[in-house]
């Protein structure tokens, strides 16, 4: 599978090694040069400099022949447009995108994006992780 | 009308001002508290600070209420989500879009976004119609079928210098349909009418191959379609 990952954070560099050690195609995309750092030396994907908000950008890195698109920068905005510009410019048959805000989140989600709000996803965890018996209270380290 | 601005930046302010002297109920939306803090100082209290893209600030402002909404911060993805969250959530009629970069402006029609406005895309425009040395020109839109007729002038290293019209790959549903040459002499192209340096041709083509014309008839006989490579492919 072809992926493009469009922000070079925590999220984008794990799941970028993620995809790359199970042999996928990866190509990773973020405005600052800096972010590939974070990227293990083993990373055997392509770095791009460049916004994912720009039509040429996209075209140039090759998303109009990506299986699957990933928006995980910092903005919420960016995200949504960059997203909407794979799926419905490039026609990009999978394409996921992360939204901190929940409201955004719903209604983005309703108008057919597949969308991941982490605020809600952790939220709800850590309710699960207060209601669950304690397992190992006393035993452990 | 109630009309709602958000960007309250140097469009954002003057827009306001108009649209109040016009006569109509106006909001302001600025994040930044010192614009937002001048905008009330000179035009009254119509400022409104805060994210003018977070749903709970949205309804406080009013945009069930919104005739209109208008996005004219410097960010064309904030004004992206401004106008579609306006329209899907809260059913605003009318959502306006200040685009930088002029080729979102497809992205925000496909998206629904009803009128989009672009400063760069005005002023290329003006320049186009001005510079006739331009690598192409729009001269008419033939609205029914979406065509276009074109002018461009061939560049002297243009990879099409000394080909026969018929060995020219042509984008689909374009056609040369006029030569004029260096010396202003016009001609019909036939399939072995030769291109020169400088001649100007009108073409006929698509809106959507507008792109892909110019770079067939001016892009360098050594480099790619669309311009220089470099090592990492950009």
């Amino acid at each position: 599978m072809k992926v493009v990952i469009m922000g070079c954070g925590r999220v984008g560099a794990d799941l970028a090694a993620t995809l790359d050690q199970e042999g996928h195609e990866v190509t990773v995309l973020d405005a600052n040069p800096d972010a590939f750092r974070r990227l293990r030396p083993e990373f055997g994907g392509q770095r791009h400099v460049g916004t994912g908000i720009d039509q040429d950008v996209l075209a140039r890195i090759g998303v109009g022949e990506a299986d699957a698109f990933v928006a995980v920068t910092q903005g919420d905005n960016r995200n949504v447009m960059a997203a909407q510009m794979a799926k419905h410019i490039f026609g990009v048959p999978r394409v996921v995108c992360r939204i901190y805000d929940p409201i955004r989140e719903e209604i983005y989600h309703g108008l057919g994006l597949e969308t991941i709000s982490p605020t809600k996803v952790g939220a709800r965890l850590i309710k699960e992780a207060l209601e669950r018996e304690p397992v190992t209270r006393g035993g452990g380290e | 009308m109630y009309i709602i601005v958000v960007g309250g930046g140097k469009v954002g302010y003057y827009l306001a001002k108009e649209l109040v002297e016009e006569g109509h109920e106006v909001l302001v939306m600025e994040k930044d508290p010192v614009k937002a803090e001048r905008i009330a100082e000179e035009l009254g209290d119509i400022s409104l600070r805060g994210d003018g893209c977070e749903a709970s600030i949205m309804e406080m402002a009013g945009f069930g209420r919104a005739d209109m909404v208008i996005a004219v911060t410097g960010d064309d993805e904030d004004n992206l989500v401004v106008c579609q969250v306006a329209k899907a959530k809260f059913n605003v009629p009318r959502a306006v879009a200040r685009i930088n970069n002029p080729k979102n402006e497809e992205i925000f029609k496909k998206l629904g976004i009803d009128t989009t406005v672009s400063a760069t895309a005005a002023i290329l425009a003006q320049i186009e119609q001005e510079l006739p040395t331009h690598p192409l020109i729009p001269l008419l839109t033939l609205k029914g079928g979406g065509l276009e007729i074109v002018e461009v002038k061939v560049p002297e290293n243009s990879a099409v210098v000394g080909k026969r019209i018929s060995d020219i790959l042509l984008p689909q549903q374009s056609l040369i349909a006029l030569i004029v040459d260096e010396d202003g002499v016009p001609r019909v192209p036939k399939s072995d009418t030769v291109v020169r340096a400088g001649d100007e041709l009108m073409a006929v083509t698509r809106t959507e191959n507008e792109d892909a014309l110019r770079s067939v008839l001016t892009a360098h006989a050594t480099f790619g379609p669309y311009g220089p490579i470099d090592s990492q492919g950009r």
